[in-house]
């Protein structure tokens, strides 16, 4: 009895690790069985024709990565200097808390939330307007948090001998943090920054209402104009259009390069984590 | 440079640094700020009364928060169903019987489950749960609560299977050392000692797990049918409060009722998410306390 009892709390539990492993099969199997079918070089660099029945996601490609590209520009900076100023100037006090309390709360809030802010704030109140600049700043602050915290991480690993060893020099703490602390940490932060950035990739709801568009003639020259992205095509093309059936395989296709995007930008923090873990 | 200029850029920077600290702060209360004054100019027009009672979502008429509050737990609580408990026998698997190369391999495919964006799971359900549910079920459509409970249950594990192995890790080996020397088997201890002995991280676990479903957008907007109606069960469709601020934003004139309603129930989610977080916070920390 108790060795039927065992026998069944094993397949339990190895059971449940094969049904996740099982789960992510079939999610990749569904998508690049039925994805790479459509894709094809012509499908990666040109532009949807014939009411986005044919064609190709060119635009959705280059309004994504121009996308993730503004939000580095506004996030990174922030974030690492956030992340600088907690764990290398700041004593334990109640302001920091309350920083620490802030930023733990703003990773939780939901993206949906930070797409209204993002409109209430850029597109409205600084008449930014429906652009791929109020979407990329509105994935900006989305990140913020993120940022901070993997940096942190990075900062941290940091032996203070190190810190010490230059402020004894004489050499200011701001220069010990630009020409020591921060090249140090710098494998560490960019795991963090390409992680953050394969997530606001892959966002849909922080740009529904701040810039992004189903179609739009060419691509965005423009910091202003509005734009196209993967995963919001991915969405229009699988639930709004009009000939839903037609366009699957294009959907399929969309996903599949989504997902490729996503999975490469894991694969190269992981690689600068592993490269960074063994060195040490 | 001399001294006194080098002084002077170090008190300059750390003033700049300082001011990005404040940013944070400052981003929360704004995010606060603007769902709270939009509520309050919501609630001059539509008595809390009428807000909180009906059963009726129907814009320009009548602003019921009841079926959206109702179809975000049904959606969000069957997720937890599903993926609570997979998720921490997986981790009890990985941390406790897994051969150290088992784990090598499933650690990172549990990182690439979290990194499929939600649009692409959401599409998921559309072209392969949903069929397959209507199938199964016998009705026209297979989306419905129980699709979207699915989806979010898959995107919700690798949250609760990366927190709760940590939990069950953090359990000091005497713990199980002592188990075992009273004569109690592996699985004895695994069921009565170590995850007892967990339950804090765990509970951390679900509560992380079920604010990342309750905040999801995009795939109850694609997987779960939007009919803004009081749900009865599973298999029938229902209506989200993050997809309803989706599909209405995008077409409501600005600074309208309308307008305003989607900020008040952003706001309502916003609290409710802000509880549940925070809960998982308490007991993370508590478990943090607790072993060391």
């Amino acid at each position: 009895m108790k060795k039927l009892l065992n026998t069944v709390n094993w397949l339990v539990l190895c059971g449940s690790t094969l049904l996740v492993v099982l789960i992510l099969g079939v999610i990749l199997w569904d998508i690049f069985s039925k994805g790479f079918s459509s894709i094809s070089l012509g499908f990666i660099t040109s532009y949807p024709t014939n009411g986005m029945t044919q064609g190709g996601i060119f635009p959705a490609i280059i309004g994504t990565v121009l996308l993730t590209f503004i939000t580095t520009l506004f996030a990174v900076p922030f974030g690492v200097a956030c992340a600088v100023y907690l764990n290398e100037y700041a004593k334990p006090s109640l302001l920091t808390n309350i920083i620490r309390a802030s930023i733990r709360n703003l990773a939780g809030i939901p993206s949906i939330i930070y797409g209204l802010f993002g409109l209430a704030l850029f597109v409205q109140a600084l008449q930014l307007g429906t652009s791929i600049l109020s979407a990329g700043l509105t994935l900006g602050l989305l990140s913020l948090p993120y940022i901070i915290t993997t940096t942190e991480e990075a900062l941290k690993r940091i032996p203070n001998s190190l810190r010490e060893a230059t402020l004894a020099l004489g050499v200011t703490q701001f220069e010990t943090i630009k020409d020591v602390v921060l090249p140090k940490a710098l494998p560490g932060i960019l795991t963090g920054v390409i992680l953050t950035l394969s997530r606001a990739a892959g966002e849909t709801a922080p740009i529904l209402f701040t810039g992004v568009a189903f179609y739009i003639n060419g691509i965005s020259a423009s910091a202003s104009q509005e734009f196209m992205a993967l995963p919001y095509h991915l969405y229009m093309l699988s639930t709004q259009h009009n000939e839903i059936e037609q366009v699957r395989p294009l959907a399929y296709g969309t996903a599949t390069i989504l997902i490729l995007l996503v999975f490469t930008l894991n694969s190269v923090a992981f690689y600068v984590r592993f490269k960074n873990r063994t060195q040490d | 440079m001399d001294a006194s200029r080098r002084e002077q850029i170090d008190r300059l920077n750390k003033f700049l640094f300082k001011s990005t600290g404040l940013l944070t702060i400052t981003l929360l209360g704004g995010i606060f700020l603007m769902l709270f004054s939009n509520s309050v100019l919501f609630f001059l027009d539509v008595s809390p009364v009428d807000f909180f009672t009906g059963s009726q979502w129907d814009p320009d008429t009548k602003y019921s928060f009841l079926p959206l509050l109702v179809s975000t737990f049904l959606v969000a609580v069957g997720s937890m169903i599903i993926a609570v408990p997979l998720g921490i026998f997986t981790a009890a698997y990985l941390s406790e019987l897994a051969p150290r190369k088992v784990q090598m391999i499933l650690k990172p495919i549990i990182e690439m489950l979290a990194a499929i964006p939600s649009v692409a799971i959401g599409f998921l359900g559309i072209v392969l749960v949903g069929p397959g549910l209507a199938s199964i079920f016998g009705i026209q459509n297979g989306l419905n609560a129980l699709n979207g409970a699915i989806l979010l249950a898959v995107m919700a594990l690798p949250t609760i299977v990366t927190i709760s192995e940590d939990a069950i890790n953090a359990v000091p080996k005497s713990h199980r050392e002592a188990s075992l020397a009273l004569g109690a088997n592996q699985w004895e201890t695994l069921f009565r000692v170590t995850i007892p002995a967990a339950s804090p991280g765990l509970i951390a676990a679900v509560m992380l797990g079920l604010g990342r479903a309750l905040g999801e957008t995009m795939t109850v907007l694609m997987a779960t049918g939007n009919a803004a109606a009081i749900p009865e069960g599973f298999l029938d469709s229902v209506r989200t409060i993050t997809a309803t601020i989706a599909i209405e934003m995008g077409e409501v004139p600005y600074q309208t009722t309308h307008y305003y309603a989607l900020f008040a129930i952003a706001a309502f989610l916003f609290l409710i998410t802000l509880v549940v977080n925070f809960t998982g916070e308490y007991f993370a920390n508590r478990l943090r306390k607790f072993h060391s």
